[in-house]
């Protein structure tokens, strides 16, 4: 099902006297299709969770409107939206069997919509089978680990055939193996059920690898919505481009003059397009190409990090925001560097994004 | 470490003293008390040892009123208090305004003194000859026969004393479950609202079973309580509570021992062992109970 | 477009159910709070009912419009009541303050010193918890009664000063003072004594404070000891002298001046409730749900 957002804002009054509400969540415009995963990212305190409580009706937004399809569920409550919901701490009743946190959800049917006994135990089998926990059916959740217990979380969540499903931080408690292992699964689940998914996330990794479109948001505002690739390869602005990509994108201060793209004083690019003004070049790490004599970006070496497939060359440059200047280069394209001091590079433009410095927005320009 | 060693023995020689003279001996003496028939407390012989103490004590109407007195008290007050005490709490946890201020006033009587209140409750519920009391002016506005609850029909008695003991023992009670219920996470709630539970669903299924260990260590304490009843009957009813027929097991162990029927701490004992005994009875019971009920 | 009505409906009648519960419970709470605060009410008034006032009202008024102090009056001179609360205050001070050395002593050993039988003697001690009073008060008071200490001070003190459970709380919060602090102090010649005076005491003043005020409440309000082993007027405490106001009264059936002792000796406890109060109400939560 599709999911709009309209204008939705919600303000949280001030804990201090006085003081001007907190907005955590600002005039989001959002149309999510139907069917896809989406992943709702940015840095912790951005309003990415009050967005997802506001979906699945846990909070009510102050202005706007939220439709699933065709319905108008602003008001309804969260108990009534038939919604599935992953808790970050996944919020396994303690006192129930995994088999019985499952069918909870079911024992709320009413009306046309009631199960029999059996037909909850089917269904709950059917969901623990899809997240491969059907052997655990009568522990306790405090005797599953922290993987298993992701498990049940998901299945509670999809037993009930929600019309979304959300997930709150859904890998945050896990460790790095088993959290890699269960975003391939919660994708697998995904794909299997085409239920529309929302996942809150603050790990851009993690956003790019499973989403279809990514939603990036800052200060309770969303700054991009796009596919992921999308995303990372045209940000709208310094803060996009800065927020996606391990390593990060290196930033420095520049100026556009006369069809000239200049890093400090290095003249980098030839480009069109693009009025003369000072602003902020944000170069990709695998966009530099190492050159030994005729690179135009001058930087002194200090030092080179082999990490195997892949070289990394830090170094440093006066027009840097930030410390180093970080290169990844691949292995084949290297040179030697022994007893160099200074590195001289050349910039693929397709990995250079330019930003106005007054408005932090991208300038569009077209390499020559 | 050699120095520790007395000196830890040291520190706690104050508590042991106290401990040893004032509980330690007296427990074992209560249980000899109890077996040494015919005691004299003036010249402090006795004629021998046997089980008398206790088949008088069995025997004395007194102690059967008293007998019958509490465990109607028990009967009535334990499940209607912890009752309402829960449906309080649970009230007080999903309101935000005037929270704290009903907290405090809730909290009140557990402040003050029983014996003064129980003063004022006598005269709210006591019939003379000048008035009938302000608890007859309303029910007589239902159209009942005003009685007097102090000194008339011992149901009207009966039920005075109940109500007291309520309002006496709720405050703790309120505050422990209100306590518990505040420690429940929210995250469960919004995870039975997400699924569409009904109010009526995650009170019994959610709240019930997380608060079930408070819930049970309540009863448990408040069959103890209930138990040793005395204060609160004292103060509405007088010392002399035979002649009131509101005498408690507690009120029957100190008449024993001392006042108008005083002076003989032997059949006190034996009293007091009795009701040691159905306490001990009544809490292994609970706790073979909530074997099966409490969760964790 | 039916489908639209369809969750307006729901809208509103949740928010109606929403509005509902709220009342019923707001009407619950109200309900009880003014079960809890009548007495209180009624007492403060009777103690101002002029004594005729009081005896000619056959239908029980519910305020007063000539209001008088004669009552309290009455209560502190034709009975001696002030008496009462020195006693009171006297046998509060002296049990709270033998009963706290004590208990820090104790709960200082326990959580801190290293002796041989310590854990059996922690043992003895909690197994001690459990003994109800009532039963160890029939031989206390054949001993005070033997020791001739009846109507005195130290009948009255020497047996309420035992409290196990608050050695328990005690020594539980000193555990959590970290144990590098003592071994610190230790390597500095600090002396045991000395670290409990500087060191613990400062470090857990909020569980000390709470057991004083709970100590303080239990004294003020104790009746059965002091029955038992006070008939001397001079040694009653102010339960036992209310009991007696209400038994011989004050030579006749003088309700509002009975009212005016009992709100004299209610106002102190609400007083100290009132300033401490969420001291004592966390002190009795935790001491209740660890008991």
């Amino acid at each position: 099902m599709k999911i709009e957002l309209k204008h939705l804002t919600k303000r949280f009054p001030n804990r201090s006297k006085n003081q001007p509400d907190v907005i955590a969540v600002n005039d989001f415009n959002l149309e999510i299709p139907s069917g896809k995963l989406i992943g709702l990212l940015g840095p912790s305190g951005c309003g990415k969770s009050t967005a997802l409580n506001l979906l699945c009706g846990l909070l009510k937004p102050t202005e706007g409107q939220i439709l699933f399809g065709e319905d108008d569920v602003t008001k309804l409550p969260a108990e009534k939206r038939g919604v599935g919901f992953v808790f970050q701490s996944y919020a396994l009743y303690p006192h129930l069997t995994v088999q019985q946190n499952i069918t909870f959800p079911l024992e709320n049917l009413k009306g046309k919509d009631k199960l029999t006994r059996e037909q909850m135990q089917k269904r709950a089998y059917e969901a623990a089978k899809l997240v491969q926990i059907e052997g655990l059916m009568d522990r306790k959740p405090s005797e599953l680990s922290g993987g298993q217990q992701q498990r049940v979380a998901i299945a509670r969540a999809l037993v009930k055939m929600p019309r979304v499903l959300l997930l709150d931080e859904p890998l945050s408690n896990l460790d790095a193996r088993l959290r890699l292992q269960t975003r391939e699964e919660i994708r697998r689940i995904q794909k299997e059920t085409k239920i529309t998914t929302v996942f809150v996330t603050h790990d851009q990794e993690e956003a790019m690898s499973i989403s279809d479109l990514i939603v990036v948001m800052k200060d309770g505002v969303i700054q991009q919505i796009g596919k992921p690739q999308e995303v990372y390869d045209r940000p709208l602005n310094l803060f996009v481009a800065k927020f996606l990509g391990t390593p990060p994108i290196n930033v420095f201060s520049g100026r556009i003059c006369a069809g000239k793209l200049f890093i400090g004083e290095d003249a980098v690019l030839d480009i069109d397009g693009a009025e003369d003004q000072e602003v902020w070049v944000g170069v990709r790490p695998e966009g530099f190409v190492l050159k030994e004599q005729s690179g135009p970006l001058h930087c002194t070496l200090s030092g080179v990090e082999v990490m195997g497939r892949d070289i990394s060359v830090v170094a440093s440059h006066p027009a840097m925001q930030g410390t180093t200047v970080r290169s990844i280069i691949s292995a084949e394209n290297m040179v030697e560097l022994e007893d160099e001091t200074t590195v001289r590079f050349a910039v693929k433009p397709s990995k250079v994004h330019v930003f106005s410095k007054k408005t932090e927005l991208r300038i569009p320009f077209e390499a020559k | 470490m050699e120095k520790n060693n007395l000196k830890g023995w040291l520190y706690l020689l104050p508590a042991i003293a106290f401990l040893g003279f004032f509980m330690v001996y007296p427990l074992i003496d209560v249980f000899i008390y109890s077996f040494e028939e015919g005691y004299n407390s003036a010249s402090q012989t006795y004629y021998g040892v046997g089980l008398y103490n206790y088949s008088y004590v069995l025997r004395d109407p007194y102690f059967l009123q008293a007998v019958k007195n509490t465990l109607i008290l028990v009967g009535i007050t334990v499940p209607l208090s912890t009752g309402l005490a829960l449906l309080i709490s649970v009230g007080l946890s999903s309101i935000r305004t005037l929270r704290n201020a009903f907290q405090t006033i809730y909290f009140l009587p557990y402040v003050t003194n029983t014996l003064a209140v129980g003063l004022v409750f006598m005269i709210l519920f006591k019939k003379t000859p000048y008035t009938d009391g302000l608890a007859n002016l309303i029910i007589g506005w239902f159209g009942a026969e005003p009685i007097d609850f102090i000194d008339g029909p011992y149901w009207a008695k009966m039920f005075v004393l109940c109500f007291y003991t309520i309002w006496v023992v709720l405050p703790f009670k309120i505050l422990i479950l209100t306590s518990a219920l505040a420690s429940v996470n929210e995250i469960y709630y919004n995870a039975a609202r997400v699924d569409g539970t009904p109010k009526h669903r995650i009170f019994t299924r959610i709240t019930l079973p997380m608060i079930s260990p408070t819930l049970f260590y309540l009863i448990v304490t408040g069959f103890i309580g209930a138990f040793k009843a005395y204060s609160d009957a004292v103060a509405l009813f007088g010392t002399d509570l035979n002649a009131a027929e509101m005498n408690t097991i507690v009120g029957y162990v100190y008449d024993m021992l001392y006042g108008n029927s005083g002076g003989y701490p032997s059949y006190a004992s034996a009293a007091a062992i009795i009701l040691f005994m159905i306490v001990l009875t009544i809490t292994c019971i609970n706790l073979l109970v909530s074997k099966k009920h409490v969760h964790y | 477009m039916e489908k639209q009505v369809d969750y307006e409906k729901l809208e509103k009648s949740e928010r109606i159910r929403g509005a509902l519960g709220k009342a019923v419970i707001y009407v619950l709470l109200v309900a009880w709070a003014l079960m809890v605060l009548f007495p209180f009410y009624w007492m403060v008034l009777t103690s101002v009912k002029g004594y005729g006032a009081y005896n000619s009202e056959y239908i029980p008024q519910l305020y007063t419009l000539a209001p008088t102090l004669e009552n309290y009056v009455e209560a502190f001179t034709a009975v001696p009541l002030a008496r009462y609360f020195v006693n009171t205050l006297i046998f509060t001070l002296a049990t709270t303050a033998i009963m706290m050395i004590v208990t820090v002593l104790a709960a200082y050993a326990f959580a801190r010193m290293n002796f041989p039988g310590k854990d059996a003697a922690f043992v003895v001690f909690l197994s001690l918890m459990m003994i109800p009073s009532e039963l160890v008060i029939i031989t206390n008071f054949v001993t005070i009664t033997n020791l001739g200490l009846r109507n005195s001070f130290l009948g009255l003190i020497l047996p309420s000063v035992t409290s196990v459970f608050y050695i328990y709380l005690l020594k539980e919060n000193f555990e959590q003072v970290p144990g590098e602090l003592y071994y610190a102090a230790k390597v500095d010649g600090t002396s045991d004594l000395k670290y409990l005076l500087k060191v613990m005491i400062p470090i857990c003043r909020p569980t000390i404070v709470t057991i004083t005020i709970l100590k303080v409440i239990e004294c003020w309000n104790s009746y059965v000891w002091p029955r038992l082993i006070t008939d001397d007027s001079d040694y009653f405490l102010v339960s036992n002298g209310i009991q007696t106001i209400r038994e011989s009264g004050f030579g006749r059936e003088n309700i509002p001046a009975m009212m005016a002792a009992v709100v004299s000796i209610s106002v102190p406890l609400i007083v100290l409730f009132l300033i401490f109060r969420q001291k004592i109400m966390a002190g009795v939560a935790r001491g209740g749900t660890k008991g």
